[in-house]
């Protein structure tokens, strides 16, 4: 028997003005998986994420998450899916002007009508959870970048939600912290038997937490499958990626004076640039 | 041809700028003034920190620059009314033109210079670090949890300053009646009431509301078209302030018309 997916994506297509980012995108997403989002600068990974939490609206398609077409939602009802998800951005997006406790307190103080004490108590939870007990009064700026992070994914689950999007959660992050926010990553799916979708382009912190992964090149999907099928994928593309190859000189003479002499590219990096 | 089509251009341009402002600003008004109704309560406490920091603090500055102006035009008002003879209308003079126009006006230009171009740097800088789109993601309006609450600090406050700045402006007046024009200060005090219609305070009050409207908007509305990188907070800032300072004359010039023919019928 298989479970209803949580996320479902048919044929999405985005574009940011006369550009289209993304070409047919279609995937699903079954509840308590972890889907990593794997794809080089400018590939239109951190445009999908943006489109999924809704930031994006998509020019065609269909995005279902948990029964609501988010290309067709109303204000409300969008609100309403928003507090079911929750999401980590890259550079964590605190609010510079409250204390780590008043950020991840916000969400609660504007959906819930909790008594202050009960907030703050899971605050006090939510912030032990990330491996951050004790951090309330901080200030973000007295924070380094993988505490920041940590503090952002315990705002990202102050609403208990469904399902948890980060945006390269180890990006610009040492290795030793990094691996710390793996570990942050597997016992939240461990413990909680949340859905997460990552995006990044580390590899091996991609291998370690992922059920699945997803490779998307230029805006469309080079691959869909597990971790196994991932590493076994003879499909160059992939391998290019997962091997780490550069992308190829140009050599012969004939692709030379075809270069030099075709029509140019549309410019493309300011989209990708998006979000990051 | 060219060049009409470019006019063309431009004006539908300005016309979408002026109608997303007028966007922006019915959106707060509605989250200031019928969403607490529905059960979204307004963020009032940042909405009084936020008058603290428009108005309170811009008093010191505000009165320093209002009594300058006040002394200044009654020595360019005693300039020409010397010749007259009629020296002692120097207080009706400084009296009428404050409120009615460089009251308001000033008030205006220091609070571009302090708040609005503040708003659009404050908002640009949350927009770059994608503060603004973890509120989105959170289902937390944008513009009811950042823009209402300086709409509610804004519209509150300016009048209050151009109050203060009138009553500046004629004290730093009264300065040169004293000095120069044999006035003694209560004379001159009460020679600036006596001259005063009701209607060139409110029309300057009114003016002033429009300013503060204008200014918020317009500053808010920078800090979220900003896009890219700290550079770009830059030049939305610089951007608010050159915007602010022409579209409040812009205003001013629409209501001093309208007070004017609606005044002489």
């Amino acid at each position: 028997m298989t479970a209803e997916p949580i996320i479902s994506l048919q044929d999405l297509r985005v574009s940011y003005g006369e550009r289209e980012i993304l070409h047919g995108i279609s995937f699903d997403v079954l509840p308590g998986e972890t889907l990593v989002i794997l794809g080089g600068s400018g590939s239109g990974k951190s445009t999908l994420l943006r489109t999924l939490v809704g930031l994006e609206k998509p020019s065609a398609g269909e995005i279902w998450i948990k029964g609501h077409d988010l290309a067709k939602t109303t204000a409300t009802e969008m609100d309403a899916i928003r507090k079911k998800i929750g999401m980590s951005f890259q550079g964590g997006a605190l609010f510079g002007s409250m204390t780590v406790g008043e950020n991840v307190a916000l969400p609660l103080r504007e959906h819930t009508r909790l008594e202050d004490s009960t907030i703050e108590i899971m605050v006090r939870l939510k912030l032990q959870q990330v491996g951050l007990e004790g951090f309330e009064d901080y200030m973000p700026a007295q924070l380094s970048g993988g505490m920041k992070k940590r503090a952002a994914v315990a705002r990202a689950l102050a609403m208990d939600p469904e399902i948890l999007f980060f945006d390269e959660p180890s990006a610009g992050l040492d290795p030793i912290i990094a691996a710390g926010i793996d570990q942050l990553i597997l016992e939240l799916k461990r413990a909680f038997r949340m859905t997460l979708i990552v995006v990044t382009h580390e590899l091996a912190s991609a291998f370690l937490i992922a059920d699945r992964m997803l490779l998307i090149d230029k805006g469309n999907i080079v691959a869909l499958g597990t971790v196994e099928e991932m590493r076994k994928s003879v499909q160059p593309r992939v391998r290019q990626f997962l091997d780490r190859v550069a992308e190829p000189e140009i050599s012969g003479e004939m692709d030379y004076l075809q270069m030099l002499t075709a029509e140019r590219l549309e410019p493309r990096s300011s989209a990708g640039k998006r979000g990051k | 041809m060219q060049i009409v089509s470019q006019i063309g251009e431009r004006t539908l341009n300005g016309l979408g700028y002026v109608g997303s402002l007028a966007a922006l600003a019915t959106r707060a008004a509605y989250y200031t003034l019928v969403a607490p109704f529905q059960g979204k309560p307004l963020r009032l406490q940042r909405a009084i920190s936020q008058a603290m920091d428009t108005g309170v603090r811009a008093l010191p500055i505000l009165s320093l620059i209002t009594f300058f102006i006040g002394l200044i035009l009654a020595l360019q008002a005693a300039y020409e009314l010397r010749r007259f003879g009629a020296i002692s209308a120097v207080a009706t003079a400084v009296a009428v033109s404050m409120s009615r126009e460089l009251g308001p006006l000033i008030t205006a230009i220091v609070v571009i210079g302090r708040s609005g171009s503040a708003f659009a740097a404050e908002i640009g800088t949350m927009k770059v670090s994608e503060e603004i789109d973890a509120l989105e993601t959170m289902a937390i309006s944008p513009v009811r949890f950042l823009v209402a609450p300086k709409f509610l600090a804004m519209m509150v406050m300016l009048p209050c300053l151009t109050i203060w700045a009138n009553s500046m402006g004629i004290l730093g007046g009264s300065l040169f009646g004293v000095a120069q024009a044999d006035f003694t200060l209560r004379r001159y005090l009460q020679a600036s009431i006596d001259s005063l219609l009701l209607r060139d305070i409110t029309t300057g009050l009114v003016k002033s509301v429009m300013f503060g409207i204008t200014i918020t908007a317009v500053g808010c509305l920078e800090g979220l078209a900003t896009a890219g990188g700290a550079e770009q907070v830059g030049r939305s800032t610089t951007r608010a302030v050159v915007m602010s300072i022409f579209l409040v004359v812009v205003v001013d010039l629409f209501f001093t018309a309208l007070f004017f023919f609606a005044g002489s019928r």
